[in-house]
C-alpha cells in the first residue's frame, strides 16, 4: 500500500508565512521558467536547473540537492515516497514539515476529500466523521483545481458529506467544469441535501459536462437504511433527493455497501430500484472495506462474500434484467458466481489493492480487483482460491 | 455505551400505518390471496395476514409488513416518500394515453386468394376491385394519421391479402414519407400478408422503405394447410418460401409470424412451437381464437372453450420455458406483454389489455370503403353486419367528428375497468383490459357480465398461473424478468 502522506526528513527555505502550498513535481530540467517557479524539481543526480520553487530528493540520495541553487527551498522525502513521479502534486506544510500527495498523474482514481463533517454516522464508514470546522479542505481544493492537468480523466469529490457546503460546493463544481472541460467528476453524497429543491436546482444549473453523484440506498426497508446510516428520516430525504435530481436530469448512481445488515434484502432492494428508480444511471454493489467504523462493528457487519454469492447473483440478475447498468465492486472473482463475474470491476484504488498468496497462479488475477489492504490485514473471505480456466486433470499418471 | 443505536431504535413504529389503495383476489385453493396496488405491484399473502393487514394489526417488523411497505401498499412515518413514488409510477403507467393513436390500420383490399374457414375479415374473391381502397380514401386517411399527436406512428396494411393491392401500398408509403418530411414522427410500416403472392419487386420496395412483414403461420404443414386452404393447397410452402426470401432481401428481423389457434391446434402445441423454433423465430404468440368473422359463422369458436385454451397455453408456456432452460432463448409474446404489466412500471400498450380500452385512442382502422372503425375487431364485427363501432366515414366526417363520436366515447367510458362491476375490485385489474368490443360481440353489452365472460375467465387463469410460476420457479422468474423488459 502506498503512503500518500508523510513527513520530510528535512525541509528548509520555504516561507513560513504560507502555511500550505501546492507543488507539481517535475523531472524535466527544460521546464520553462514561468512553470518552474511553481513546481518542485525532483533531483536525480544529473545537472540541477535553476528557477524551481522547491527542490526535492529522496532520503539516502540527498547529496544530489547540493547541486540546487543556493538559498532555494529544499526538501528530503522519506523512502515511502519513492513512487512520486512527474506530474504528481504535493501539498506541503512548511510549519509541520509534512506533505500529502493530493494528485497522482498516473492513476484514474483521483479522490479529493472535501470535509470530514457528516450528518450520517454509518456503521461501516471508512472515513469516520468529525464535527470540526474543516473548510480548509475545500479551500485547498479550490486552489488545487487550477493546477490539475487538462488531461485528467476522472476526479472524485468525497467526504464526509460534501453538500454541507451548499452553494460553495456548487461553485467548486462549476470551477471544475470550466477549468477541466475533459474531466469526468464523481461526487459522493448521501443525497439528502438535494431534497431541497432550490439546492438541487442550483446544482443542476452548473450544467456540468460530465458529473455523476453517487448516493447510497442500503435497503428497501426505511428502518434498516436509517439504521445503517444511523440517522432518522434519512431514507425519505435521500429518495426525495434522488427524485429531484432525476427530475432535473442529473446523473445519479445508487451505491449499496453489501454486508450482513444489507444482504438479506438485497434482492428486494434491487426490485425496489427497478420499480421505483429505474431512471438512475448506475447501481454499484460494493464489498466491505475493513477500515474506519467497520473494524469496531465487524461482528455486526461481517458476512463472508462466498456465503452470499447466490443472493448477490439474484440481485445482479434482477437489475440486469431491468437494464439498470449494474457493477459489482470490491469482490474477488473467486467469491462471486461465474454469472456475476462480468459485472465485477477492478475498482480498488491503485494505492490500496493487494493480493493474497492464494492468488498466485490464478488465471483470473489479471481481471480481478484483488483486495483492499485493510481486507488483507483484518478480514477477507475464507474461500479465496486460485481459479483455473482450463480444468486440471484430477489424476495425472506418473512415469514409473 | 455504544455510539451506535440498535436497529430496533430505527425500526420502531411512531404511529400506526396507513393503508394505500389496493385490491385483493383469492389466488389458489390454499387460501392465499394476491394483492395488487395502483401501480400494478403484487404480493401473495395468506388469508390471515391479509386480514391482519386491513385491521391494522400487522406487526411492523414482520416480513409481510416490510414487503408491503416497500411495494407501496401501506405507509408510515418512516416512508413519507411513498406517495411521491407511487404517483410517479402511476404517471409512468398511463403516460402513453396522452400520446394518443399510434397504430393506424389501412385495409387496402378485402380480396384474398386464400379461403380460410376461420377468416375473421370475411374475404372476398380475388377479382372484385370494388373491394379495394381508392387513392382518394387513402389520402383522407393519411390526413387523419398525421392529426394524431403520437410521436410514434405505425401504419399497418391489412387485408384480405394486402399485397393484392400493392400499388396502393406503394402509393401510401411514399405519400406518408413525404408528409413525414415535415411532420418528423417516428414512422414505421408493417404489411400483414400471407406471403403467397409476394414478389421480388415488392420485397425490394420493403427493403428500401424499411417495411416489416407480418405473416400467418399456424404450425406444422398439415395443420397450416388445413386451416388455410388456397388453390394449390400449398399455403405452408408459400409462407416458408416467402419468409426465407423476405429475410434475405429485407432483413433477418423484418419478418414476424402470427398463429391462429383452432380446434386442430389444441393437442399440438409443441409441434407448433417447434415449427417456429425450426424456422429460426425468436418467439411466438400463443393466441386465442377471437369471436369474429367467419370464425363465428362456422362455429369454430364453439369448438373449444376458455379452459381448453388455457390448458393449451400452459402446455405451450411450459415447453417454451424448458427450451429457455436448455439454452434456447425463445419468447412467448402474450406472456411478455402481461409480465411487462406485472413486473414493470411501464405499459406495453397492448390493445386487448388496456383500460381505458385501446379502441381508436391506441389503434384505429381505415376500411377499404372509407369507413373508420375503432379497432380491427370492430371492422370484423361490421363485416358480420354489426356497425356499432363504426365511428364515421373518411368521406363525410372530420377528425373531430370521429374522435368525439358517441360510438367511441360511450364504449370507452362505460367499459373503463376501474369502475366496472367486478373489475373495480379485482386484483388483476392493473394487468387486464376493458375489451368493450369483445363483450359487445358475445354479450351485447360494452361492459358485460364478467362472471360469464370467457375473456375474464381466460385472462384470470393466465394471471394466476404466471403469479404462481413467479414465486415457485426461480428459473421461470429469471426468464420472465428478461421477457418483461424486452
Amino acid at each position: 500500500m502506498l503512503q500518500l502522506a508523510g513527513e520530510f526528513t528535512q525541509l528548509d527555505g520555504l516561507a513560513p508565512s504560507v502555511q500550505r502550498q501546492h507543488f507539481r513535481i517535475s523531472t524535466n530540467p527544460a521546464l520553462p521558467k514561468p512553470l518552474a517557479s511553481e513546481a518542485a524539481f525532483l533531483c536525480r543526480g544529473a545537472a540541477v536547473p535553476s528557477g524551481f520553487g522547491l527542490y526535492l530528493a529522496h532520503e539516502g540520495d540527498q547529496e544530489v540537492l547540493e547541486g540546487a541553487p543556493t538559498g532555494s527551498p529544499k526538501g528530503v522525502l522519506p523512502i515511502s515516497a519513492v513512487y512520486l513521479c512527474d506530474g504528481d502534486i504535493l501539498r506541503v506544510s512548511s510549519t509541520a514539515k509534512s506533505y500529502r500527495v493530493v494528485f497522482r498523474r498516473g492513476t484514474r482514481h483521483q479522490s479529493i476529500l472535501l470535509t470530514e463533517r457528516c450528518n450520517h454516522y454509518c456503521l461501516m464508514c471508512s472515513q469516520p466523521p468529525r464535527d470540526e470546522q474543516d473548510d480548509w479542505l475545500i479551500e485547498e481544493t479550490e486552489r488545487l483545481i487550477p493546477l490539475l492537468p487538462l488531461d485528467t480523466l476522472e476526479l472524485g469529490f468525497t467526504g464526509g458529506e460534501p453538500t454541507i457546503y451548499g452553494e460553495r460546493l456548487v461553485n467548486l463544481l462549476r470551477l471544475t467544469d470550466r477549468l477541466l472541460p475533459y474531466t469526468s467528476v464523481h461526487l459522493l453524497s448521501n443525497g439528502r441535501r438535494f431534497a431541497d429543491r432550490k439546492f438541487a436546482e442550483a446544482y443542476a444549473a452548473v450544467q456540468h459536462h460530465d458529473l455523476m453523484v453517487g448516493i447510497p440506498v442500503y435497503s428497501d426497508d426505511p428502518g434498516r437504511h436509517n439504521y445503517v446510516v444511523q440517522a432518522e428520516g434519512a431514507f425519505d430525504e435521500t429518495i426525495a433527493g434522488i427524485l429531484n435530481l432525476k427530475l432535473l436530469r442529473q446523473r445519479v448512481e445508487i451505491r449499496v455497501v453489501v454486508h450482513a445488515q444489507t444482504i438479506d434484502r438485497l434482492p428486494t432492494l434491487a426490485e425496489f430500484i427497478a420499480r421505483n428508480l429505474l431512471f438512475v444511471d448506475h447501481v454499484a454493489l460494493m464489498g466491505l472495506e475493513i477500515t474506519g467504523f467497520t473494524r469496531g462493528n465487524l461482528k455486526k457487519l461481517w458476512i463472508d462474500p462466498y456465503d452470499y454469492k447466490q443472493i448477490m447473483e439474484e440481485a445482479v440478475e434482477i437489475l440486469a434484467a431491468y437494464r439498470v447498468p449494474v457493477k459489482v465492486y470490491n469482490h474477488q472473482l473467486c467469491v462471486v458466481t461465474p454469472q456475476v463475474r462480468e459485472f465485477c470491476v477492478q475498482s480498488i484504488s491503485d494505492w490500496k489493492n493487494e493480493y493474497l498468496p492464494e492468488c498466485t497462479g490464478c488465471d483470473l488475477r489479471a481481471q480481478c480487483g484483488g483486495f483492499f489492504s485493510s481486507q488483507v490485514k483484518y478480514r477477507h473471505s475464507d474461500h479465496i482460491t486460485a481459479q483455473r480456466l482450463i480444468p486440471v486433470p484430477l489424476a495425472v499418471e506418473t512415469a514409473p | 455505551m455504544s455510539r451506535f443505536q440498535s436497529i430496533e431504535f430505527y425500526q420502531r413504529p411512531t404511529t400506526t400505518y396507513q393503508l394505500l389503495p389496493f385490491r385483493f383476489t383469492p389466488l389458489n385453493e390454499r387460501g392465499e390471496y394476491v394483492v395488487t396496488n395502483l401501480a400494478g405491484e403484487h404480493l401473495v399473502l395468506p388469508g390471515d395476514r391479509l386480514r391482519a393487514l386491513v385491521r391494522h394489526e400487522l406487526p411492523h417488523t414482520s416480513s409481510e409488513y416490510l414487503g408491503l411497505r416497500a411495494r407501496h401498499f401501506l405507509c408510515d412515518d418512516s416512508s413519507k416518500s411513498t406517495p411521491d413514488l407511487l404517483a410517479l409510477k402511476i404517471r409512468s403507467r398511463y403516460r402513453r394515453l396522452a400520446e394518443f393513436t399510434g397504430l393506424h390500420i389501412f385495409v387496402v383490399t378485402l380480396r384474398c386468394e386464400h379461403s380460410c374457414p376461420y377468416c375473421q375479415v370475411s374475404r372476398q374473391t380475388g377479382d372484385t376491385e370494388a373491394f379495394d381502397m381508392s387513392r382518394t380514401t387513402a389520402d383522407k386517411a393519411l390526413e387523419f394519421v398525421f392529426r394524431s399527436p403520437s410521436p410514434a406512428i405505425k401504419i399497418e396494411f391489412q387485408g384480405g391479402e394486402s399485397l393484392l393491392n400493392f400499388s396502393l401500398i406503394r402509393y401510401i408509403v411514399e405519400r406518408a414519407e413525404a408528409i413525414n418530411h415535415q411532420a418528423k414522427r417516428n414512422l414505421q410500416f408493417v404489411i400483414a400478408t400471407n406471403l403467397a403472392v409476394v414478389t421480388e419487386e415488392m420485397l425490394a420496395f420493403c427493403r428500401d422503405h424499411r417495411i416489416n412483414l407480418s405473416t400467418s403461420l399456424d404450425g406444422p404443414e398439415d395443420l397450416h394447410n388445413k386451416n388455410r386452404p388456397r388453390p394449390g393447397k400449398n399455403s405452408y410452402q408459400r409462407a416458408l418460401d416467402g419468409i426465407e426470401r423476405a429475410r434475405r432481401i429485407v432483413g433477418r428481423d423484418s419478418v414476424s409470424a402470427l398463429m391462429t389457434t383452432t380446434a386442430g391446434s389444441l393437442d399440438r402445441v409443441r409441434e407448433i412451437i417447434d415449427t417456429y423454433v425450426g424456422l429460426g423465430f425468436t418467439g411466438m404468440f400463443l393466441r386465442p381464437l377471437s369471436p369474429y368473422g367467419f370464425a363465428v359463422k362456422t362455429n369454430a369458436i364453439a369448438a373449444y372453450g376458455a379452459d381448453r385454451w388455457v390448458k393449451f397455453y400452459k402446455e405451450g408456456l411450459d415447453y417454451i420455458l424448458s427450451l429457455n432452460n436448455a439454452g434456447i432463448p425463445f419468447r412467448e409474446f402474450y406472456t411478455s406483454v402481461i409480465l411487462k404489466k406485472m413486473l414493470t412500471s411501464d405499459d406495453p400498450g397492448f390493445v386487448d389489455l388496456m383500460s381505458p380500452a385501446g379502441i381508436a385512442i391506441k389503434g384505429i382502422v381505415y376500411n377499404y370503403d372509407g369507413a373508420v372503425y375503432a379497432s380491427d375487431e370492430s371492422r370484423m364485427l361490421a363485416e358480420m353486419g354489426d356497425q356499432t363501432f363504426r365511428l364515421g366515414s373518411l368521406a363525410n366526417d372530420s377528425y373531430e367528428d370521429v374522435f368525439l363520436s358517441d360510438a367511441l366515447l360511450n364504449p370507452l367510458e362505460e367499459s373503463f375497468a376501474g369502475s366496472v362491476p367486478m373489475c373495480d375490485e379485482c386484483a388483476f385489474e392493473p394487468y387486464c383490459g376493458a375489451e368493450p368490443v369483445f363483450h359487445h360481440t358475445v354479450q351485447g353489452d360494452f361492459v358485460g357480465r364478467k362472471a360469464e365472460s370467457s375473456f375474464c375467465r381466460r385472462s384470470m387463469a393466465v394471471f394466476r398461473h404466471l403469479i404462481e410460476l413467479l414465486r415457485s420457479d426461480p428459473d421461470a422468474k429469471r426468464i420472465f424478468l428478461r421477457w418483461a423488459n424486452r
